[in-house]
Parts: C-alpha cells; structure tokens; sequence
C-alpha cells in the first residue's frame, strides 16, 4: 500500500544493464547454455527410460510395441540426441569439477576445456553409434 | 502506527539452514553419474535391436539390476536439484515458482519409482 504514494509503482525509464542479445558469444557462454539445455533435454528423457523399463516389465507385445517407437527415425533421432546429450553433459561435468577444485581458470584454459568438451562428446558419440551400427547391423 | 522494529519481519526469513547441501548433493550425484552414465550408454548400445528374452534376461542380471537402481537413484536426485535450480532462475512468481518445484519433485519421483518397480518386477521375474 505505502508503495502506491512511494513512486515506486512508476519507474524511472533508466537504462537497463545489458541482456543476452548485448555480449559476444564466447565458447564458454556457449557450453554453459548448452550444459543446461542439455541437462534439460536428459531430465525429460528419463522418462523415455522409465518407459522402455516399464514395457519389459509389462509384456513381451508392449516390449515390442515401445521398441518399435525407437526403431522409427524419429526414434532413432531421439536416441542419437540422448547419447550425445548425456555425454555432452557428463564432459561438462568434467569440466565443472575442475573449476570446482580450484583448477583450469586462466582465459585461454577455459576456451580450451569447453572446446575439448564438446569435441570429445561428439567424438563418443560417433563411436558409440558406429560400433551400434558396425555390431547389430542396422542402427 | 507500527511500533515493530524491522527485525521483526525479517526473522525467520533469513537461511534455510541447509547451507551447500544442494550444491554438494549435485556434486556427489553427478560424480556418480559419470560411471553410471556410462554404463547406461554401454547397456543400451548392448541391447539395441535385442528381443525381449534378451532385454528381460540381461536387465534381470543382478550386478546389471543393481547398477540400473543405483543410476535411477543417483540419476533422479542430480535431476531434481538441477531443474530446481532451472526454476529458480527462470520462474518469478512465488506461487508458481512454488508450483513448479513441486512438480519437478513429483516428476523425479515418478521416473525414480517407475524405474525401480520395473527393474525389481523383471529382476525378481514376476
């Protein structure tokens, strides 16, 4: 209520300090926002495990019915995502544990960590989806 | 005329009293995660394209069900804190900041239950 008669209620137009938009993208900023999205995406998609778990539990037909789902392309995709993703991730959390124990905070260190982060994630995930391939014929 | 000193408002409001524990709790989960992640992905790639003896079979083994239990712990917990954390810097409202935290609690619950029941149902092969 006191706030009504305070001039509070009607602000200032003051400049605001700067948003996403404003900066540079650096390679850090990038891997903080995509270890996020990424954390994001892998929190949802538990639910996927749930599911597939749940079916083997339920019955042969509803195995086979969830299996078929992930054998679709789009199936496929999610799957393909999900590695990445959950790499992706896990090499982010390599890199934060660094920074946790009190290494790896000169400039050049952080692009370089963020850069190998992202090039091993990608590397594993190829190699997993080409021994996948190479080892059960059809992905 | 309000007598009360600002104290009076601003006790209780202050600490938690949990201090780093959602910070250490994320940090231990995510230890964790790093061998059981690994495993997950090295248990899926190994069961691609397999039937349903095979998946029931492997998922029934108890050193495999045991790593499974102990993902879906430590996997859940690192989810809840982290999407928390999410909600917290995204959601302004009180009351749906609120709402949210508690559905993520909900959510975590749900896949962590789900989870456990299946692998517990195939591992005891009911």
């Amino acid at each position: 209520m006191a706030d009504a008669h305070s001039g509070r209620g009607a602000r200032a137009a003051r400049p605001l300090s700067p948003h996403l938009q404003i900066y540079t993208m650096t390679v850090s900023m990038a891997s903080s926002i995509i270890h996020r999205i990424t954390g994001a995406a892998l929190y949802f998609g538990s639910a996927l495990l749930a599911w597939w778990l749940i079916s083997a539990a339920i019955s042969p037909a509803y195995f086979d019915y969830v299996a078929s789902w992930f054998q679709t392309w789009p199936g496929k995709f999610v799957m393909l995502g999900y590695t990445w993703a959950l790499l992706h991730h896990m090499m982010g959390g390599l890199r934060h544990f660094t920074w946790d124990l009190g290494y790896g905070y000169e400039l050049a260190t952080i692009d370089k960590l963020c850069w190998a982060s992202a090039a091993i994630s990608l590397t594993a995930t190829a190699l997993v989806w080409y021994y996948v391939a190479t080892n059960y014929g059809s992905v | 005329m309000n007598m009360r000193t600002p104290l009076k408002t601003a006790r209780n409001l202050g600490s938690a009293k949990e201090g780093a524990d959602h910070f250490w709790k994320q940090r231990v989960t995510g230890v964790a995660n790093v061998a059981l992640g690994l495993f997950l992905v090295w248990l899926i790639a190994s069961l691609v394209g397999a039937d349903y003896a095979t998946v029931k079979a492997k998922l029934a083994n108890p050193v495999i069900a045991l790593a499974l239990l102990a993902l879906v712990v430590s996997g859940t917990l690192h989810m809840r804190l982290g999407m928390q954390t999410i909600i917290e810097d995204y959601v302004h409202g009180e009351a749906a900041k609120i709402v949210c935290v508690m559905l993520n609690t909900f959510f975590a619950t749900a896949v962590a239950l789900a989870c456990t029941f299946a692998v517990l149902k195939i591992s005891f092969g009911a």
